[in-house]
């Protein structure tokens, strides 16, 4: 254990180049994937939660079910997705980080989707009808519930991007963990465990809970602020 | 559904792309290969060698060989260097690869809990230590992921005459290094490849046990896909790869490669 405390201070401390970049491609991946996941469930959500549709109970329990997808499974369908042999094969985005960016969304947009939807239906309660009555409609309410749920929503953007950065199944499938292109926090651990060095795979555990604990602290100091800041 | 799945990824796709995540790769092949080569550290001492001399870059995407096999019939790497004699020719003759050529080899050996239980150490002949584990019913880990490590460890239990089954006969599913490290948590036999051995940092109990049967030979292959089957694959590079690692200074350069002391891979180009 002290080896592992051991390792992870020595790796912050030299700057090692490698593992540099293997947490910018790390943050950079699951970044990406969140902020583009995002961009599509916070609006899917919402709809789901203003708008009443056949078969909506049925969208809304496959979407939480999805929550719980094994990144193994979400990856190995990318993989099929990407490999040549595949429909989208002929772009050649098999062990890319823009795969693991896909694989990644695929993980993310359900949770995503999922608790905003959540989130809105509650607040659409609370402001249907005097929305209706100054004669908003569903369409154009979503911006304004979203903006209104904002604070909420980091929260729900922050899970996504915890799950993002905490998985390996999926990335290990589609981007084959190769040295310096795809090789991200959680594929190095993997590797290193196999590889018998204990602690030095502990330490870039530690590496990786700070650097998730970094991001979700600058979430919060910007949110408090920004809350402080309206009153 | 497809045309609208295929929007899905698509889209986020192209902008993922405009992202500069995308690391700079003109001048790359892809490699599969299997984790031994990787996690011995032999293609952190050649690769950059064989840059060198050519300027391309090689990604190694390191996995079973049986995986190996399957993204090179999907057509998802430019060339694969395995161990697994019977299933590359069989490659071969399938139509997948265009030819075979031995690289390298090394050897397997029989890892153990130090006390030896088993009395592998005394044993005759590989066949005989096997014998001994299934005989005194201690526990075995075997890789079970249809690994070249696994199928050569199957070849000896057939050539033994013995069926491993039951509860001393635990099939992982799991990588080398992950075997291993069960294997020295659970003080049990296993059967590995060399390299990964020497480069294996968490032996506890474990000792070497067995070796230098000529039935333990692991003779490593390198396999240019077929152009035919996948036009689209970067065939003059990986043959330039695949010739360099035949060449002298290729055969160099693995000769060149050594861990702990010990040379890992022994060049045996045909």
């Amino acid at each position: 254990m002290e080896n592992a405390f051991l390792a992870a201070f020595r790796l912050i401390v030299e700057m090692d180049p490698v593992l540099v970049g293997i947490v910018t491609l790390s943050l950079q991946v699951s970044l990406t994937a969140v902020l583009l996941a995002s961009a599509i469930a916070l609006p899917l959500g919402a709809a789901i939660a203003l708008w009443r549709f056949p078969g909506r109970g049925a969208v809304i329990v496959f979407l939480n079910a999805l929550m719980g997808l094994p990144p193994v499974v979400a990856g190995l369908m990318v993989y099929l997705l990407l490999s040549r042999a595949g429909p989208l094969g002929e772009f050649g985005l098999l062990f890319t980080p823009t795969a693991m960016v896909i694989a990644q969304m695929v993980l993310i947009l359900p949770i995503v989707a999922a608790l905003s939807r959540q989130v809105i239906e509650e607040l659409w309660e609370e402001y249907r009808e005097q929305l209706q009555s100054l004669g908003v409609t569903r369409l154009r309410a979503i911006p304004t519930l979203l903006w209104d749920a904002r604070f909420s929503l980091v929260t729900v953007v922050l899970a996504g991007f915890g799950r993002a950065s905490a998985e390996v199944g999926a990335v290990l499938i589609v981007g084959g963990n190769i040295s310096g292109v795809t090789r991200v926090m959680t594929t190095a651990i993997a590797l290193e465990t196999s590889m018998g060095n204990l602690a030095l795979a502990l330490g870039l555990g530690i590496i990786l809970l700070l650097l998730v604990a970094t991001v979700n602290g600058l979430a919060y100091v910007i949110g408090e602020t920004a809350r402080r800041r309206l009153g | 559904m497809k045309a609208l799945l295929r929007n899905m990824i698509l889209a986020p796709a192209l902008l993922a792309a405009v992202v500069p995540v995308h690391a700079g790769d003109s001048g790359h092949i892809t490699l599969a290969s299997t984790t031994s080569t990787e996690a011995s550290g032999l293609f952190g001492h050649i690769i950059p060698k064989f840059r060198e001399a050519t300027g391309i870059h090689v990604r190694v995407v390191a996995v079973g060989t049986g995986q190996a096999f399957e993204i090179g019939r999907r057509g998802d790497a430019d060339i694969v260097l395995v161990h697994d004699t019977i299933g590359e020719e069989a490659f071969v003759e399938q139509g997948y690869a265009a030819e075979r050529r031995d690289v390298m080899y090394n050897d397997f050996i029989l890892v153990g809990p130090s006390p030896d239980p088993a009395g592998v150490a005394g044993a005759h002949s590989v066949r005989d230590a096997v014998r001994r584990i299934a005989d005194g019913e201690h526990p075995f880990t075997s890789r079970g992921d249809d690994s070249g490590t696994h199928r050569a460890e199957r070849g000896l239990w057939k050539d033994a005459g013995i069926e491993p089954a039951g509860h001393w006969y635990r099939e992982l599913g799991s990588g080398m290094g992950a075997t291993l490290n069960t294997a020295a948590a659970m003080d049990a036999y296993v059967y590995v490849d060399r390299a990964t051995w020497i480069a294996f940092g968490n032996r506890q109990n474990l000792e070497l046990l067995f070796e230098g049967d000529e039935a333990m030979f692991n003779q490593y292959g390198s396999l240019p896909l077929s152009t035919d089957r996948h036009p689209h694959l970067k065939h003059d590079k990986a043959r330039k790869w695949h010739e360099w690692l035949l060449s002298d200074e290729g055969q160099e350069a693995i000769a060149g490669y050594a861990l702990r002391g010990q040379q890992l891979f022994f060049p045996n180009a045909r």
